[in-house]
């Protein structure tokens, strides 16, 4: 099957920097291969405009594989784009008609600020990590796995949770621009597994605490950002995080 | 006051105030609606239900006591929530659309709680604290006859089965509870309990609108 060809009006957000103020720029593209990722669609739009001698769109992306959580833009007002469970690295340009307007966005939340055109600094999502999304007690060396005392049910949801890239689309989705959705990825999946139950307390408070520090919103159950995770986290583990949440509050030093 | 600071100073902690100040507002609900619904039966069993209720003098106060707290946390953390998750995203999206996780319930769930806020500012003052000593059912009949008072009341309860339809289910995630083994249930239970309450509130009105009989 030979690719089609498509034509794109682009709007893109255009920042220079934190401070500066931004605004939407229109570009068009002729002739994209419908077999191209999102990103390769944008890297074509910067060759395009290097040779016009305007600035590249900077956007972030490494693996371009869908598993480490670094690209990520708003298409048309969602998160990596309108295919669920993908991102937008892994997005391709089948999924657009020809002569379709794009206007691509940053993530935005005030937790998510701006360093340049589609890139936002997420090193709010590391300082909540840093506040306990780890286990720091002696478990002892790698066990025989067969000896862990550990449901099939319990690891298979812990597997769920620990999908999380870290990608911040579930901020970006949610109206209220909370992140209780990554937030309750790395609670639930360490409350799921014995070596994480010696600190579970001190992690549900902490994190949580982190997460309110950051400047991240208060979740409504608006339920956006399971629809919006390219790697369909439930809110299921929100509801875990939130009864973490409340024995540790009730119990916790 | 580390626990209370737990509760009312965190997203989670507040979370949880929502929900059980919900809850415990839901429950008042349908105590209400129950007693209410003597209004289909007429006349004499209405003012008799009104009769044996204000004959628990005491034991209403201290209800009514727990309802205004009930009623004060659930404002004054839904406005803070509000406010706060308004301020959560500064800059907004110049185009936005939903993945599909939002319903119109919770869309608007500000909006639809300031409805009910007034209708029960409006209904307080004419109804429960009204400087009338007929039987309530007559007041109440002159009330819904009015179709100005009518339409209001149908706005507003319109307005509580929408916070209801997002709420009633809502509650429960906020609460911790969530399982693929009876979501389903919790999910159409609040859609359906929203719309009984709702429907059966707004039934009174309606009746009271274009029913020459309505509590004779
Ligand atoms: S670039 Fe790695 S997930 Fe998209």
């Amino acid at each position: 099957m030979s690719a089609e060809k498509i034509n794109l009006t682009l709007k893109v957000w255009r920042q220079k920097n934190s401070e500066a103020a931004g605004a939407l720029a229109t570009y068009t593209l002729r002739d994209i291969s419908t077999d191209m990722s999102f990103l390769e669609m944008l890297d074509v739009l910067n060759e395009q405009l290097l040779l016009t001698g305007e600035e590249p769109v900077a956007f972030d992306h490494d693996c371009r594989e869908g598993i480490c959580g670094m690209c990520g833009a708003v298409v048309n007002g969602r998160p990596h784009g309108p295919e669920r469970e993908t991102t937008l690295c892994q997005l391709h340009m089948r999924h657009f008609k020809s002569g379709d307007t794009l206007v691509i966005e940053p993530f935005r939340a005030r937790a998510f600020r701006v360093v340049r055109d589609l890139v936002v600094d997420r090193t709010a999502f590391d300082a909540i990590i840093q506040a306990g999304g780890y286990v720091s007690v002696n478990v002892g060396g790698a066990p025989d796995a067969n000896a862990l005392p550990i449901s099939q049910k319990n690891a298979e949801q812990a597997m769920d949770a620990a999908a999380c890239i870290g990608c911040g689309a579930c901020v970006a989705a949610c109206p209220n621009a909370a992140a209780m959705l990554f937030v309750s990825g790395k609670v639930s999946q360490l409350a799921l597994l014995p070596q994480g139950h010696p600190e579970r307390r001190e992690r549900a408070l902490n994190m949580v605490k982190a997460m309110d520090g950051q400047g991240f919103g208060n979740c409504t159950n608006e339920r956006e950002c399971e629809a919006a995770c390219p790697k369909a986290i439930s809110i299921r583990h929100i509801a875990r995080l939130n009864r973490e949440y409340l024995k540790a509050a009730l119990s916790g030093d | 006051m580390h626990v209370v600071r737990r509760f009312c100073g965190t997203s989670v902690g507040r979370k949880y105030i929502m929900a059980a100040s919900g809850l415990g507002l839901a429950l008042f609900l349908v105590v209400h609606l129950l007693g209410n619904s003597t209004i289909f039966f007429g006349a004499t069993t209405f003012n008799s239900y009104a009769a044996h209720l204000h004959s628990l003098a005491a034991l209403l106060r201290l209800a009514e006591i727990g309802l205004l707290l009930f009623f004060l946390v659930h404002i004054a953390f839904g406005v803070t929530l509000f406010v706060d998750n308004r301020q959560a995203r500064p800059q907004p999206y110049a185009v936005s659309t939903s993945s599909g996780g939002r319903t119109p319930g919770s869309r608007t769930m500000f909006y639809s709680g300031l409805v009910i806020l007034a209708l029960l500012l409006f209904h307080l003052i004419t109804v429960h604290f009204a400087d009338d000593h007929g039987a309530i059912s007559l007041l109440i009949r002159r009330h819904f006859a009015n179709p100005w008072i009518a339409g209001f009341y149908i706005f507003g309860l319109a307005g509580l089965g929408l916070h209801l339809s997002h709420g009633l289910w809502s509650l429960w995630q906020s609460l911790g509870i969530n399982h693929p083994l009876y979501n389903n249930l919790l999910g159409r239970g609040a859609l359906l309990a929203a719309l009984l309450i709702a429907g059966l509130f707004m039934a009174m009105p309606l009746l009271g609108l274009f029913w020459d009989g309505f509590l004779r």
